[in-house]
């Protein structure tokens, strides 16, 4: 794969996961990770000390997948979306079938009410099967580092 | 300051009623500060294990004041309002970190470890020209430095001489079951904040109220992981202020009473797929799997299966709120104990399948009673006294805490 055919698998994969969160359509959530595929949100505060304590984990497909219908079924917040920005992704090949890929994002919520607030901002740190399943890229891991140390009432849906 | 009383009256109904002026009125946010915050009462400053070595200091917050906490060249534990004597700026301007001493950084002025003024920047002026006569005494107005106690690695504050010892304070039997979980040394393993949007009090009655647990938090209960009727109660302690809710594995009952409400929890019928997120050692070895305990006024520590954190509710007005939360485990753990912890602290904090609906429900209350200031809501369940009970469909530990707090508010 060329570079250019690399950073266009990845910036595909980036931007139709921002899509599916965004467009609420969580069901499709596990679909971008291996079975295997762990997902993370951490603070850059604890990274940097550290501590691995996590807002978010998931070491397997079907964790994602819990998630989802806890999120569906059991858990209790206020109707919200998402508005992701993602951007200045980095891409370095680790072997022939893998890369780490490095990007900023911002994230918006807009409540039902109208208000907008800039949620999150922070870093996806990704590891990335470049021929999954269908051939696509799927995410082995991707760590999401939150620049802030603190979370505005809660963060139910993933980032 | 002017007393509350002058201001309003509590409800003759006694306990069972709580106007919601009391999450709205900025002289309650107010006179509370000095009353309850400043008052005699005990505030969590921070865990042990967060200052191992001596210089290591913290900063955090004694309702609105700014504190430094700091162990000192002796490895005392010392705590002071994080203020300059001169004009009032922070002394420390990060989070954690190390040092010799504190200099502000406005105009130099230095303290020690203990929060001590050690150093006035040109106090005889430069050249025989300016600084201080030798009679000013600016030590006058000195950060304030705090009590300290120390208990089984937890590190209290109270400015107040009148404050009990803090295990007085606690509470014979609050005691015992903090001792059960801080049974040896601790280490962290990470902190987050929560930002919410309600008075500090809405949340700390949210902790203390366990009626709520299997109705808003629908996880546990879809999961069938904590129904009332499962074995545990609520120990209500240090006059009222002070409380401990726990629940067993063995289940008791069969939970039909919430078929027969028609309640949303029972709305059951599916399973986790990756039930190890809930894979739990009973390591303290007593078959209590889930218990709550606050201390009056903002103090949690949590033990929910294998997840245990200390959390500490900050005021931030009368209606915003921060909630700190660190997460620890014991120095002994090994790598399964380390892993089982950070996978079940998906239950807890900001994003925790049985935890993250605390944050809206305090914002739902604040802004429900928003033109309600003049009425009250009801505490009636399990009665009108505060008192321990085996049933946790109960509001006691509730009007504990207003019974502590009219007692520091003298309301």
């Amino acid at each position: 794969m060329s570079d250019i055919e690399l950073r266009i698998a990845v910036d595909n994969l980036l931007a139709r996961y921002a899509h599916a969160i965004d467009d609420d359509r969580l069901e499709e959530w596990p679909g971008f990770f291996v079975e295997q595929g762990i997902y993370r949100i951490v603070t850059a505060e604890n990274l940097e000390r550290g501590l691995p304590l996590p807002l978010m984990l998931a070491e397997s497909r079907a964790m994602l997948r819990d998630r989802v219908n806890a999120l569906r079924r059991a858990n209790v917040y206020e109707a919200q979306r998402y508005r992701h920005g993602v951007s200045s992704t980095l891409i370095d090949r680790i072997d022939s079938a893998r890369v780490r890929a490095t990007s900023n994002f911002i994230c918006v919520r807009i409540m039902q009410s109208g208000e907008s607030l800039l949620f999150a901002s922070g870093r996806y740190l990704d590891r990335i099967l470049l021929e999954g399943e269908g051939g696509l890229p799927q995410f082995e891991e991707r760590v999401v580092v939150l620049d802030s140390r603190a979370i505005d009432t809660l963060l139910a849906i993933p980032l | 300051m002017s007393a509350i009383s002058e201001k309003m009256s509590w409800p003759e109904e006694g306990l069972t009623r709580v106007p919601y002026r009391v999450y709205q009125d900025q002289e309650v946010y107010a006179c509370e500060q000095q009353a309850v915050f400043r008052g005699a009462t005990w505030t969590f400053l921070g865990l042990e294990a967060e200052l191992p070595e001596p210089g290591d200091y913290k900063t955090t917050f004694v309702g609105d004041m700014p504190v430094v906490v700091c162990r000192d060249e002796s490895g005392v534990t010392r705590a002071f309002e994080n203020r300059c004597a001169h004009r009032g700026a922070l002394l420390a301007l990060k989070n954690r970190g190390n040092t010799r001493e504190f200099a502000c950084v406005y105009h130099n002025w230095t303290y020690d470890l203990s929060g001590k003024l050690t150093g006035v920047a040109f106090r005889r002026g430069v050249n025989g020209k300016g600084g201080m006569s030798a009679d000013a005494k600016p030590e006058s107005q000195s950060p304030r430095s705090f009590r300290v106690e120390v208990y089984c690695g937890l590190i209290f504050g109270s400015l107040s001489a009148d404050a009990p010892p803090i295990e007085t304070y606690l509470g014979p039997e609050v005691a015992a079951r903090l001792r059960r979980v801080m049974k040896e040394p601790v280490k962290v393993l990470g902190t987050y904040s929560q930002l919410l949007p309600s008075n500090w009090k809405l949340y700390i009655e949210n902790v203390k109220d366990t009626y709520h647990a299997s109705l808003l938090h629908l996880f546990f209960t879809t999961f069938r992981l904590n129904r009332l009727s499962q074995k545990g109660g609520v120990i209500v302690d240090g006059d009222g202020g002070n409380h401990v809710s726990y629940s067993m594995t063995n289940t008791g009952g069969t939970g039909s009473e919430y078929e027969r409400d028609k309640m949303r929890s029972a709305d059951a019928g599916f399973g986790l797929e990756a039930p190890q997120l809930l894979e739990y050692v009973d390591e303290i070895g007593d078959g209590v799997t889930l218990q709550i305990l606050s201390v009056f006024p903002g103090f949690v520590l949590q033990q929910i299966f294998n997840s245990l954190a200390v959390r500490q509710i900050i005021p931030k007005g009368i209606d915003r709120s921060e909630l700190v939360w660190t997460c620890f485990g014991y120095a002994s753990d090994d790598e399964a104990m380390t892993a089982r912890r950070l996978r079940q602290a998906n239950l807890i904090g900001p994003s925790g399948l049985i935890s993250m609906e605390d944050g809206a429900a305090t914002g739902f209350a604040q802004r429900g009673s928003a033109g309600a200031g003049n009425l009250l809501s009801v505490l009636e369940m399990g009665g009108s006294d505060v008192a321990s009970s085996d049933s946790r469909v109960n509001e006691t530990s509730v009007r504990g805490f207003w019974k502590a707090w009219r007692r520091h508010m003298k309301l």
